[in-house]
């Protein structure tokens, strides 16, 4: 509207000195790119390139299109709506290269292209488990911080462009690591695979983040921090020293894709360790607990179970997560005082993970009914159920004398799944199903008929999932400790990649039955955005008054 | 007591130095002993760093990711002992930036594959791993045999690890590209040059089979045939003080 003032809709100063500063990047990538004598190097600069010339491309055309509009007195919705697109996105892309390495593993013959070398299973396991845990968790976390922390704080978003670089700028990390991964690019670092200047990128990204979240935090309107905000506190700076330390190495050359790691051998395997476990507590735990703290009493329409236990399990959970590395390395050649250390708290990490589910679960009193109502309820209530499962077998997973058997195995791989399918992935769908009516402005979903289709096929294919790999992990470690009655070892080894066919074949269709899942809660969604509600759902018109005869 | 809680909740930066305090602790204690504690590491005799070309096909290794579905540690219980060998020490991987112990084992352990199998056997088995093992589900590799080894950067590369602590001499650094080729091929002239640089224990072959060219298949060979095979276990006392750890 022509009667808007010049303070409502004008270039402010911060997106001028973004509009430089991609300028400046764009010239460096350039220069990079024509500079470099590796390849692979020249592959990352490009895309650098590609992005800054999106970024300013996008920012002449707001600008030109009447400029940005400022609202300090408003909610930044538009920044989780995007990021609600992104985890679904994403969510598409890393489970569906989950499902394409499973059937490798299943069906060599079919799913290995000998020209194709990108396409082989080491080079796009990484492109799956980033996939799911840094593109889906993590733009879901993304997206949810900014939500939660906006509505607990009754602050808008800090920052002015700030949260849009984080957003764009975290998809381009998406970007150059997976792109990395098909290309070879990697440090070979479990959950920390991306190179050099990838790693300084998210860094960058990263700090952002934190200011971005932290200065909303001093804005705000209440006197209290409310509980999800710690976690997603703890998770940001947590992840932000676990990604400096761990990544500590090396570059080959300025103008060179690769780096050789700081540390070597002993040190160098629990320094990844002590990172890998704690993406899972901090990255995986933590910041989902968050999402739990915010989601579940709000769709209860109940209050949280217990403040003081929240607090309790909230700094026992930090605290103890930390010491849990080691158990990643049970029976190496990692001194056993280490070994012991790791072990014992991860069994003492029992209690706080149980203290979580037990108040996120307690939060259901007085409205356990709604279990049988409400789909989505019972999504959240059920990662929390998953979350207890998994936070169980861990500990037990971490005692020396099972892990002998457990190690290597896809046991492992089962237990992961529990959790990240289970856990993170339920938490976040039902998150996502409660956010995408709040923030378009819907009275309701399309469907929740369709929310318990997608949640009792995701569940099925859950369980074939972790059952078929509890059986085949196992079995293969069983098969090679076991001794024939004259002393001989019973197996070679491809007998027991053999014995697994069935298992993987099982797999890969749960896995499947999870990722269609998200395909109908995709149509679901896209229906309710655009305001569609199922033929058959629609509540009953107000009756029709009856007449009275006349 | 709970009181006390309410100025975390009230102070943001409070919160913040609470929780890097908190979770500081466990890592510190953990790792940081892990670089002073002389018993870490144990004393053996033959572990050097890599050759420029085992050095090129680790490189390869990491980059295939090997490591998703191969271990390089054997773990010292009965069955693993005797299907691998001698169960893995901590200085048989002091050079190694970063470490290759793996987490699975969808194929066998690797610590100890070196002089296992023949040369042919590998390149057969990497060019189609079903063509040898039947029931394998090992992608296939056969690009490795084509594609020439790029070691332009191979001194950039022994620099940058010199500098993380492995040490590599200054002639050593010198010499990369004379010593990459030289292991490629058993007829080259600088072969006595290379053993006395590296030590006797050194393989030079033709490893791929195709004698005029170094290819990155005779790189990642060179690098698989070399793999546990350094540790001179007749002067090795598992036993001794210096080893318990």
């Amino acid at each position: 509207m022509a009667v808007q003032g010049a303070s409502e809709t004008d270039t402010p100063f911060d997106i001028v000195v973004a509009a430089v500063l991609l300028g400046v990047g764009f010239l460096a990538s350039v220069t990079a790119a024509g500079l470099t004598k590796d390849p692979l190097f020249q592959a990352q600069a490009w895309i650098f390139v590609a992005a800054a010339v999106i970024a300013l491309a996008a920012i002449t055309f707001r600008l030109s299109a009447g400029g940005v509009r400022r609202e300090p007195d408003r909610y930044n919705e538009e920044i989780v709506k995007a990021g609600v697109i992104a985890t679904m996105f994403w969510a598409v892309v890393g489970m569906l290269v989950g499902v394409v390495i499973a059937a490798q593993l299943s069906w060599p013959d079919l799913f290995y292209f000998p020209k194709y070398g990108f396409l082989n299973f080491g080079r796009l396991r990484p492109v799956h488990t980033s996939g799911v845990i840094f593109a889906f968790g993590g733009n879901a976390l993304i997206a949810t911080s900014f939500y939660v922390v906006q509505r607990t704080c009754r602050a808008r978003l800090w920052g002015g462009v700030l949260p849009w670089f984080v957003f764009w700028g975290y998809q381009l990390f998406i970007v150059l690591a997976a792109a990395g991964y098909l290309m070879g690019i990697t440090e070979s670092r479990e959950y920390a695979e991306p190179e050099w200047l990838t790693d300084v990128w998210l860094t960058l990204v990263w700090v952002a983040y934190l200011l971005t979240f932290l200065g909303t935090i001093w804005k705000r309107r209440e006197p209290h921090i409310y509980v999800a905000n710690w976690f997603y506190l703890a998770f940001i700076v947590t992840i932000a020293i676990l990604h400096i330390v761990n990544n500590l190495s090396m570059p080959v050359g300025l103008l060179n894709h690769k780096s050789y790691s700081a540390f070597a051998g002993v040190q160098d395997a629990l320094t990844q360790w002590w990172y890998g476990h704690n993406a899972v507590g901090f990255f995986l735990t933590a910041g989902f607990l968050a999402m739990m703290y915010y989601f579940v009493p709000k769709r209860a329409e109940r209050p949280i179970y217990s403040y003081r236990l929240s607090i309790v399990h909230f700094w026992a959970l930090i605290f103890i997560y930390i010491w849990a590395g080691p158990h990643h390395l049970h029976y190496t050649a990692l001194p056993q005082w280490a070994q012991t250390l790791g072990m014992t708290f991860s069994i003492m990490l029992w209690m706080p993970s149980w203290g979580g589910m037990i108040n996120g679960l307690m939060t259901l009193s007085g409205a356990w009914d709604k279990l049988r109502t409400d789909p989505v309820l019972r999504m959240l209530a059920v990662s929390i159920a998953f979350y207890g499962m998994a936070t169980f077998e861990g500990p037990m997973m971490s005692i020396r004398e099972v892990n002998a058997l457990s190690h290597y195995t896809d046991w492992t791989i089962g237990h992961v799944h529990s959790g990240a399918l289970g856990w993170v992935g339920f938490v976040t769908f039902g998150s996502v199903y409660c956010l995408v009516p709040w923030l378009w402005k819907k009275e309701r979903l399309y469907s929740n008929a369709l929310v318990e289709w997608h949640f009792w096929i995701a569940t099925l294919g859950i369980l074939l999932y972790i059952t078929s790999m509890w059986v085949s992990g196992i079995m293969e470690g069983l098969m090679w400790r076991a001794y024939t009655a004259q002393g001989f070892l019973a197996h070679t080894f491809v007998e027991t990649v053999a014995a697994k066919h069935v298992e993987n074949i099982v797999r890969t269709t749960g896995g499947l039955l999870y990722l269609t899942g998200v395909f109908i809660m995709i149509y679901n969604l896209w229906r309710t955005v655009r305001g569609d509600v199922r033929e058959r759902e629609r509540a009953p018109a107000p009756a029709a008054a009856l007449q009275p005869a006349e | 007591m709970w009181k006390f809680h309410a100025w975390f909740e009230r102070h943001s930066l409070i919160l913040l130095i609470g929780i890097i305090v908190v979770v500081s602790i466990g890592g510190a204690i953990e790792i940081t002993p892990l670089f002073y504690l002389e018993n870490t590491i144990e004393k053996v005799k033959g572990v050097r760093p890599y050759t420029p070309l085992e050095l090129e096909g680790r490189d390869i290794y990491v980059r295939e990711g090997c490591y998703l579905c191969h271990s390089q540690m054997i773990r010292p219980l009965r069955d693993e002992v005797e299907r691998y060998g001698h169960y893995s020490l901590a200085a048989e991987s002091m050079y190694d930036h970063p470490f290759q112990w793996g987490s699975k084992r969808t194929g066998p352990d690797l610590a100890r594959v070196g002089g296992k199998y023949s040369d042919a056997w590998h390149v057969d088995h990497l060019d189609n791993p079903r063509a040898v093992v039947p029931e394998s589900v090992m992608p296939p590799y056969a690009f490795l045999a084509e594609k020439d080894l790029d070691y332009r950067d191979i001194q950039q590369k022994m620099r940058a690890l010199q500098k993380v602590g492995v040490p590599y001499t200054q002639a050593e650094v010198d010499n990369a590209k004379a010593d990459l080729e030289a292991q490629a091929d058993p007829f080259d002239s600088g072969g006595a040059a290379l053993e006395k640089r590296y030590g006797g224990k050194i393989n030079r072959r033709d490893f791929d089979g195709a004698p005029d060219r170094v290819t990155e298949m005779d790189a990642l060979v060179a690098y698989l045939q070399m793999l546990g095979t350094l540790v001179d276990f007749s002067t090795y006392h598992a036993d001794a003080p210096a080893n318990r750890r």
